[in-house]
């Protein structure tokens, strides 16, 4: 390390000095870790020790180490990579393949020196820029970890009392529930599983009725399809809200619920001049009238046993979410988050769900229930899933993931929709923020040689 | 609201549970069978038989271009008139309209290049049955026999071809509408008519200065025709004649019936190719007890494979082949098209191909190519329809595509991802969620606020992108497009003279007439940087849906009925696609004020599309079996001339497997046209998104592609010049080795590579067909040498792509793949000399700027042989007279199947000889002469000692 920093010194001092000097000190591309390596008239070994050749076919501009190893210099090795040195800012390797390509990638603009391309030294701009923007990124990290450590104060607080609530600890409540679990998980889940079974029936049953039910609405005049007048004379569908539905809202109302997006959807529309649909053959359904199935009451024995796990059934979901290490992200619990963009506005609200809204009227739209946290192992805090949202035509159920960064404030900054109904949701809390390094650590750790 | 939403979920749930057998594939129901268009089931229930058709010898006419007869139906009287042409070139114009028709009929313009040069004909033998005409050289024949009319076109004794033989030539004549009063008053006026036509026709006998004995049987046959009009039978209308309906959409037929037919025979012939567009095998097969081929431009949904169904283009072009010969017919119509092929044995067990074609309009306008070689039948058909576009060499690298990117930062990711994943690519795609509303020429102001920031970045990185524009018009009347082409009255007509409006991705819209010479330059002034807001010089077009697709029209597309000025839609349909492409082109060489080649990519083509840009298969899905076939519709597209193909790599419609991903771009990356697309509804597909390894092996294949652009590029500037085919199949280079004749999985790139792509799931082999007996054949990436006429078995991995270099060529590569071709454009080449069982090599080596006319217009370039003979290899100049600096050299050669030489050296044409260091692996025979240093533009020697 010490090493590392007296180096870094020797080279910013040269640099600052008489710029170019250093770069004639080693062979074009090699960085100063690899020095020693290029040892001008000694023929030269490639570094993985395949062969070994005059020095002066060392950035000659043709390939002889399997390795690249001899062309730091040049684009003629396939997997070759050149370091420029971008004296004010950060080193860099590059890919041989973009020397002299045209395209300055060195900031130091070492990388086109045959290209005729022009390009301008902003490593200083840059290094100065970056500098002001680690700067900034640091102030926020400190604030952030501040308001994070208030707000693991206060989750801890908020956890004691919910704890005395609870009338015990949660400890306990937990050596209860688990104990009182295991008999009462056992039968809770054989009851589930028949009735599963048993409402899958019913449901299915159901859908079809529903399915006719709203065919035969639609289908006024009984003729067996929807006609686009039928469907103007319902204004329901009326996307513009003006009364009334024009022949072209109709198509559109058609296309749209025909969830569409695709020319399978016009074809069929247009095929069938307007949304002409074949009715689905129903049986006469068994049961009508309740919109809810619900489950039969569990047997007593089971019954009693939930009872028993369950009394403090809302605390104890609260409870049982992850809010993070020290609970941090408990604040976030129960409060909802708004983002509105040309068209939508979006909703999240941590731990339950994210929705889309139009912002010119229309429903809003399900994009995914709380799911888990979904960052790499080493960071999992930093992203969540919402999953099981309202389901795409064709396609997956709608999903969301919400990318965490450091923040003072709770905020939803962006949103998109890389692949259909896959959405991504960028938002900043201090509760990700990380105990700041000093600034200098910060500056340095990005000035490497 | 609550029941709102929850009745709009039922309806999908109602919907889905409708439609979801249909997802599967294509709804047959939605296009038709030959039996559901009337014209087609009227011609197709004539049987062969005896013609109706006598040729009047006496009235045959032979100027110096061309010979005319007329052609008498026996059954209506209905006189015809065939014209026969003698083309330069060895090829056979035969044309056949009414002699008088009532009203004309269309003939395809602007799909020949010239007016075809004629050459001489005469007469060699004459009698009353039969005139025998000189085709030139020594054995030559044209037999036009008179009863039954046929001909027959002979080489010496043999038949290599005949029309009408099986009699089923039939020309449906206008006529007027029997139950309407304008027929009764025609049919008075007609007979008036006639009277006046026989005083004319007295006249001009008696002008005539014939020998006695041939009045003698001009006026016996007079008689005969005078006792046939007596006997004229009243035709009776047929149901589909005057009005068609399809589903609930109604074709009324003003004109009437207007079709035609003729067949052909090929006496020896097992083996027909082309016809495109179809998702079918290669060879085409026989037609008996199904539908025949259909050509009728169509936007098909998930089109079904091994499926003689029309689909997005159409070339009406037929290549048979034998060992002995490959011909052509060009069967030059617009109109709907049926193409039914019957092989079988002929008389004395000659094997025989019999080809009837049967269109709904127009005129027989048929070109008879004779070959006799697969390449002599390229150079006809491309003097006639022009050759393949010389593309710009970036477009022929990679393009990233996908419906959609969805905005500026998107764009701006997938360029940054393909340079953190170190892969090249040239060309990102914009699809129709780019532009305001579906509005062509327009941004989306939220998502593409700053189109020339974008563009810009891509320059910087010397990248390009593509826009869609459609030619489906959203009529608004706010929107300048539209409101001009209105006011010009620039719009297609329905049949009652307003302008025809349907349905497509913008609700409803208009569509423009592009049959009209007006309205295409009006067009092309639209890509004009000043008109096309946001556009730059690296922006280039994709025009899509322009069969037409009309999502709520007869078969998804428009009306027959439609009005282009005089024509009706029925008469131009297939070449629709075809003005939209040209008149795009048209745009782009003008922006740049006549400077830059342009690049078009289209999905509807026809005869001709050649002369405008590429092409792709297009809606496909992600299916190993589309995968697969991918290769037998370039092929077929290849042999009519549309070179610059390409299927979707990865599959439109649904998601592939990371497999089938890595297997396409492999199989992609020696396509043509090498584009990812996938549909919106699909997870997203950038290359990097399979994790590292299928990131590796992706990067890989289109790396392979980028070393190989110096010799796609010389393949494309040949094929611009000669007509050949870019892809081709194996039979076109070994024409007498019949176990090419039906390979359809394996493929030339040029002559000299054989690529033999792995297109089935988890495989662990491929069997490709080495041709070429005495041949030896390289593999590219081991250098491992085989013997040609075998069947090589090939174990393969995830990672292997078979591709072959031929024993006898020189490849030229830049192994220095960079972030795109232009960045490549000073990096020096590679050359790859596969030695052949004698020792020898032969190359070409063609070098330019890579974007501009200037090759044409100023000589600009370098055209060089490479030629390896007697242990040396040298560079000499093919075309002198031009011109091209480059900084390219030459870095490295690699001579395959070679010695060890004690010493090589190196002479150029100043005299210096220098020797060159060289290394030799006697594993592999593989001779490496290190950086022989010369710029790739002058002569030089080098000698193996």
């Amino acid at each position: 390390m010490s090493c590392a920093l007296l180096l870094l010194l020797t080279s910013l001092a040269l640099a600052m000095g008489t710029g170019a000097a250093v770069e004639i000190q080693r062979p074009r591309g090699v960085p100063q870790s690899k020095r020693q390596f290029y040892e001008e008239n000694k023929p030269f070994t490639c570094l993985d020790g395949s062969s070994t050749i005059p020095f002066d076919r060392v950035n000659d501009d043709y390939c002889d180490c399997r390795d690249g190893s001899d062309e730091p210099g040049t684009a003629a090795c396939p997997n070759g990579s050149f370091h420029c040195s971008n004296a004010g800012f950060r080193p860099a390797f590059i890919p041989s393949s973009r020397i002299n390509d045209g395209i300055c990638d060195c900031c130091d603009t070492t990388d086109e020196y045959n290209s005729g391309a022009t390009c301008q030294n902003t490593c200083r701009e840059m290094g100065r820029k970056e500098r002001e923007s680690l700067q900034i990124m640091a102030e926020i990290t400190k604030e952030g970890f501040l308001l994070k450590q208030q707000l693991i104060h206060e989750a801890k607080r908020g956890q004691e009392d919910k704890q005395v609530r609870s009338g015990g600890k949660v400890e306990a409540l937990r050596t209860v529930k688990e104990t009182a679990e295991d008999p009462e998980k056992g039968a809770k889940e054989r009851h589930l599983k028949s009735w599963e079974e048993q409402k899958e029936l019913i449901r299915m049953e159901k859908d079809k009725t529903r399915m006719a039910e709203a065919f035969l609405e639609l289908d006024d005049d009984s003729d067996g399809y929807v006609s686009v007048a039928e469907l103007q004379s319902h204004l329901e569908l009326d996307p513009d809200s003006d009364g009334s539905l024009t022949e072209t809202e109709t198509q559109v109302r058609c296309l749209l619920f025909l969830p569409l997006k695709s020319r399978e959807d016009f074809y069929h529309t247009s095929k069938l001049q307007g949304c002409k649909l074949v009715p689905p053959t129903v049986q006469t359904p068994e049961k009508r009238g309740d919109d809810e199935l619900s489950m039969p009451p569990y047997d007593t024995e089971t019954q009693s046993l939930i009872d028993g796990a369950y009394s403090h059934l809302n605390l104890e979901k609260e409870i049982g979410f992850d809010f993070g290490p020290s609970a941090e992200f408990a604040y976030l619990y129960s409060q909802c988050y708004e983002l509105s963009t040309s068209e939508y506005i979006y909703r999240l609200c941590p731990f339950n769900r994210v929705s889309q809204k139009p912002k010119f009227g229309g429903s809003e739209t399900n994009l995914g229930l709380w799911g888990q946290w979904a960052g790499p192992e080493d960071n999992l805090y930093s992203m969540m899933k919402y999953d099981h949202g309202q389901g795409c035509w064709q396609g997956p159920n709608r999903s969301t993931t919400v990318k965490l960064t450091c923040g003072k404030e709770t905020v939803v900054t962006s949103t998109s929709e890389p692949s259909r109904c896959e959405y991504l949701m960028e938002f900043t809390t201090p509760a990700v923020c990380q105990e700041p390094a000093s600034l200098d650590e910060v500056l340095h750790g990005h000035t490497e040689l | 609201m609550a029941s709102f939403i929850e009745r709009m979920c039922l309806y999908r749930v109602l919907v889905l549970s409708v439609f979801m057998s249909i997802t599967q594939a294509v709804d047959r129901s939605n296009f038709k069978t030959c039996d559901q268009s009337a014209f087609c089931s009227r011609q197709r229930a004539m049987k062969p038989g005896q013609s109706s058709y006598t040729a009047l010898l006496e009235t045959l006419e032979l100027s110096d271009s061309h010979l005319t007869v007329q052609l008498l139906n026996n059954n209506n009287k209905v006189l015809l008139l065939l014209e026969l042409y003698r083309l330069q070139g060895n090829m056979t114009r035969v044309k056949i309209n009414e002699l008088k028709p009532i009203k004309a009929r269309y003939e395809v313009p602007d799909v020949l290049i010239t007016d075809p040069p004629t050459e001489l004909m005469s007469v060699v033998a004459q009698d009353e049955h039969r005139v025998v005409l000189s085709l030139g050289g020594e054995d030559w024949r044209l037999i036009l026999s008179a009863q039954p009319f046929r001909l027959d076109i002979m080489e010496g004794p043999q038949v290599l071809l005949s029309l009408n033989s099986r009699g089923l030539l039939a020309f449906e004549q206008l006529r007027i509408r029997k139950d309407t009063i304008s027929h009764k008053i025609s049919s008075t006026v007609g007979s008036m008519w006639d009277k006046i036509k026989s005083v004319f026709s007295s006249k001009s006998q008696t002008d005539t200065e014939e020998a006695g004995e041939k009045e003698d049987t001009e006026q016996h046959d007079k008689e005969k025709v005078s006792e046939g009009e007596e006997e004229a039978e009243e035709e009776v209308d047929q149901p589909g004649m005057w009005e068609e309906t399809f589903k609930t959409h109604a074709d009324t037929k003003p004109n009437g019936p207007s079709s035609i037919s003729l067949d052909f025979s090929l006496p020896g012939v097992e083996h027909v190719y082309g016809i495109p567009e179809h998702a079918d095998g290669l060879r085409l097969k026989n037609t008996d007890g199904g539908d025949p081929y259909r050509l009728y431009n169509l936007d098909v949904f998930q089109y079904e494979l091994f499926n003689p169904m029309a689909l997005y283009g159409a070339v009406p072009v037929l290549l048979s082949h034998n060992t002995h010969r490959t011909m052509g017919l060009f069967w030059l119509n617009a109109a709907e098209t049926w193409v039914d092929v019957s092989s079988g044995q002929g008389s004395s067990e000659v094997p025989q191909t019999d080809v009837r074609w049967i269109s709904e309009s127009g005129i027989i306008d048929v070109f008879i190519m004779l070959g006799p070689r697969p390449n002599d039948v390229f150079t006809q058909y491309s003097s006639l329809t022009g050759t393949q576009a010389f593309p710009p060499l970036s477009s022929l690298a990679y393009h990233q595509c996908r419906w959609n990117y969805n905005d500026q930062e998107d764009v701006s990711a997938v360029d940054q991802g393909f340079d953190e994943h170190d892969i090249p690519y040239d060309f990102i795609w914009l699809d129709i969620e780019h532009t305001d509303g579906k509005r062509y020429f327009t941004w989306d102001n939220n998502k593409f606020p700053q189109p020339k920031d974008m563009l810009q970045g891509l320059l910087h990185k010397r990248r390009k992108m593509v826009t869609i524009v459609d030619p489906h018009i959203k009529v608004d009347s706010s929107y300048k497009i539209h409101t001009e082409i209105r006011s010009r009255g620039y719009y297609i007509k329905n049949k009652d003279g307003g302008d025809y409006e349907g349905w497509c991705w913008p609700g409803n819209a208009g569509y423009p007439d592009f049959t009209n010479p007006e309205m295409r330059k009006w067009w092309a002034s639209m890509f004009a940087y000043d008109q096309y807001e946001g556009s730059m010089e690296n922006l280039y077009t994709w025009n899509d849906m322009n069969e037409p697709s009309v999502f709520n029209g007869p078969e998804v597309t428009m009306h027959k009925d439609a009005l282009h000025g005089p024509w009706e839609h029925r008469d131009i349909h297939n070449l629709y696609g075809f003005y939209v492409q040209m008149a795009t082109a048209e745009g782009q060489i003008q922006r740049s004020g006549g400077l830059e080649r342009p690049f078009v990519l289209t999905r509807a083509f026809f005869a001709g599309s050649q002369r405008y840009g590429a092409v792709w298969t297009g809606d496909n899905a992600a299916e190993w079996g589309h995968l697969k076939m991918s290769i037998p519709m370039c092929l077929s597209l290849g042999l009519v001339g549309i070179s610059f193909c390409g299927a979707d790599v990865g599959g439109f419609f649904k998601t592939p497997s990371a497999e089938l991903l890595v297997r396409w771009y492999q199989a992609g990356a020696y396509q043509p046209f090498f584009r990812a697309h996938a549909h919106l509804d699909t997870p997203r597909r950038e290359p990097w998104l399979f994790g590292p390894d299928n990131t590796a092996l992706i990067r890989e294949a289109v790396r392979q592609r980028y070393t190989l652009l110096p010799y796609w590029y010389l393949q494309f500037y040949h094929a611009q010049r000669t007509g050949q085919p870019v892809m081709r199949p194996l039979w076109v280079e070994y024409p007498e080795d019949i176990a090419t004749f039906s390979i359809d999985n394996e493929f030339l790139i040029g002559r000299d590579l054989l690529v033999h792509p792995v297109t089935d799931e988890r495989s662990s082999g491929v069997t490709a067909y080495l041709p070429g007996n005495g041949e030896v054949w390289y593999d590219v990436h081991t250098f491992q040498r085989h013997d040609g006429a075998q069947n090589l078995s090939i174990p393969v991995t995830m990672s292997s792509i078979p591709v072959f270099q031929r024993g006898g060529s020189i490849i030229c590569r830049k192994n220095r793949v960079r972030r795109s071709s232009s960045c490549m454009e000073n990096d020096p080449y590679t050359l790859y000399v596969a030695l052949d069982s004698q020792g020898k090599a032969e190359g070409e080596i063609y070098i330019d700027d890579g974007h501009t006319f200037k090759h044409k217009t100023d000589k600009q370039f370098i055209h060089r042989r490479l030629s390896f003979t007697a242990n040396s290899l040298s560079s000499s100049d093919l075309s002198p007279d031009s011109q091209f600096p480059t900084a390219s050299w030459v870095e490295q050669v690699n001579i395959l199947g070679a010695q060890k030489p004690d010493a090589v050296t190196l002479t150029t044409t100043d005299g210096g000889e220098s020797s060159v260091e060289f290394e030799f692996d006697p594993d592999t025979a593989v001779l490496t002469l290190r950086k022989p240093g010369v710029n790739a533009g002058v002569n030089w020697t080098l000698h193996l000692r």
